[in-house]
């Protein structure tokens, strides 16, 4: 028999997610380091040429996962509608500026960055959204979630980084995690509410609720938790900081992961009306595999 | 204006697949890869069981999601409706397949012929080396069409202008022509027939029609 129920989308792979994920980290480091300068804390300028050093990999990925990499001048053709277009023209400054964030430092060029590194997590949502064959993408509440998700990763990726640099986190910064971490569980329910509300392939909202307990304890409740304790016994400061921002971290790229390989379901066949012969038949049509 | 579109009777459609092999052989396309698919869709369970066979393929969007994600801007749509990919300028992101709602791209990064490692005769002559690792799909047969309006002849009309699968038909289910000229065969079978366009509620404006009663 054809394939009629959705099935899983091969198009895109592990690479792809590669990019979303390398995407949402590097930015997401590049907002909560230049947060950190801006609240007074210390600079930590090797942040941003870490933050370059994800964002240009997650697009690496991509790179060798298109059929004509010696192309790849024509990604940028298509200004006018395409958020992959856009995604690469912003990619451009948005390097250069964590470059100089890196090299020379300041507040105004940590802040640019940071702004550039928005609008890149912004396309990187959208080009998920302008996806329409595939239900559990094109959802408008992907956006807020992929641009949560990022915030989160950035947290964590922070976190694991002031621990190495044997820094501990400031108190602000420490407020805008925890903001993180709740926008991105909020905006997870949300995005699952929506998908309900609409409708998408069963098996897509399967792998997403397979996951959502372990993003409630692990990816949240649990980070919250060891940043508040952080707060409460400065001593293992640090390492609790870390434990937080390894959770918030691999549960960010969790839901990459999830939402770009597992719940990537396309939109299937469908008839809403069945060839009627004799007029006394039904005509209800056949729709498999949606709920 | 000109708009081409497909109609296809599903009371007439008995999934002979002709269309397919017609189309394979028409546009040489490689294994795996069919760019007009018969599907055979059946629900229920013995004695209540129902079957329908629905061509399907590109479906030639009003609005390609398709097109409006491409990168390279390789998708384009043609002012009489057909969506055509320039092989020269994609870069085999895929982007176009995951945006589109009804499985028509496809991409084949490596060459494959139907015996095994070595083309036959006929694949040999016909390989074209630009379709590897770039988006492939239905062209609504566009250079047929293009060569037969240049001799003034009617596609849907006259085979020679009309698409390969339209032409094989043996139930006379598929149609061809333009939606746009109320005197046109597809018109007055839409008129005289109740219609639907897959996936509708997505908004592409599919620029092919299912008669279903």
């Amino acid at each position: 028999m054809d394939r009629i129920a959705p099935w899983l989308q091969t198009n895109w792979d592990r690479r792809a997610a590669g990019n979303f994920i390398g995407g949402g980290t590097g930015a997401g480091l590049a907002v909560f380091a230049a947060a950190s300068e801006l609240a007074g804390g210390t600079p930590q300028r090797w942040a941003y040429l870490l933050a370059a050093i994800f964002i240009a990999a997650g697009l690496s990925l991509v790179w060798i996962e298109i059929g004509r990499p010696w192309r790849f001048l024509h990604v940028f053709f298509n200004p006018h509608t395409s958020w992959m277009t856009r995604e690469g023209l912003v990619a451009l400054p948005l390097l250069v500026a964590l470059a100089a964030a890196a090299w020379y430092g300041g507040a105004a060029l940590a802040s640019v960055a940071a702004l550039l590194a928005l609008v890149f997590v912004y396309c990187q949502a959208r080009i998920l959204r302008a996806s329409r064959g595939i239900p559990a993408w094109r959802d408008p509440s992907i956006v807020p979630l992929i641009g949560a998700t990022a915030l989160a990763e950035g947290v964590g990726a922070w976190f694991v980084l002031n621990f190495v640099a044997g820094a501990a986190p400031g108190g602000f910064v420490l407020v805008l995690a925890l903001l993180a971490l709740l926008a991105r569980w909020i905006a997870w329910t949300a995005y699952r509410r929506s998908l309900a509300r609409r409708g998408a392939p069963t098996a897509s909202r399967k792998a997403l609720q397979a996951i959502g307990l372990q993003l409630l304890v692990l990816g949240t409740i649990a980070p919250i938790v060891l940043i508040a304790a952080s707060l409460g016994f400065a001593d293992y400061a640090r390492p609790l900081a870390l434990a937080a921002g390894l959770l918030g971290l691999a549960e960010g790229w969790l839901i990459k992961d999830t939402i770009v390989l597992r719940a990537a379901f396309n939109q299937g066949f469908a008839v809403p009306h069945m060839p009627r012969l004799n007029p006394a038949s039904g005509d209800s049509g056949i729709r498999q595999g949606w709920s | 204006m000109t708009r081409w579109v497909m109609v296809a009777d599903l009371k007439r459609c008995v999934g002979c697949q002709t269309c397919t092999a017609a189309c394979k052989q028409t546009n040489a396309t490689p294994p795996g890869v069919q760019w007009r698919r018969v599907l055979d869709m059946e629900e229920g369970e013995y004695p209540d069981v129902r079957r329908v066979f629905v061509p399907v393929g590109c479906m030639h969007c009003a609005d390609p999601p398709c097109m409006t994600v491409c990168p390279s801007t390789a998708t384009r749509r043609r002012p009489d409706g057909i969506v055509t990919i320039d092989y020269d300028l994609c870069i085999g992101c895929s982007y176009c397949a995951v945006a589109c709602p009804y499985q028509a791209r496809h991409k084949t990064d490596r060459a494959s012929f139907a015996y095994g490692g070595a083309p036959s005769r006929a694949e040999r002559k016909r390989f074209d080396g630009r379709r590897l690792a770039v988006a492939t799909k239905c062209t609504f047969c566009v250079d047929r069409i293009d060569a037969g309006t240049a001799k003034g002849l009617t596609p849907g009309v006259d085979p020679e202008a009309t698409p390969a699968c339209v032409n094989s038909c043996i139930a006379a289910a598929l149609h061809f022509g333009d939606v746009e000229n109320p005197a046109s065969n597809v018109s007055r079978l839409l008129a005289e027939n109740r219609n639907f366009r897959m996936h509708e509620e997505l908004g592409t404006g599919p620029g092919f029609y299912y008669l279903w009663e």
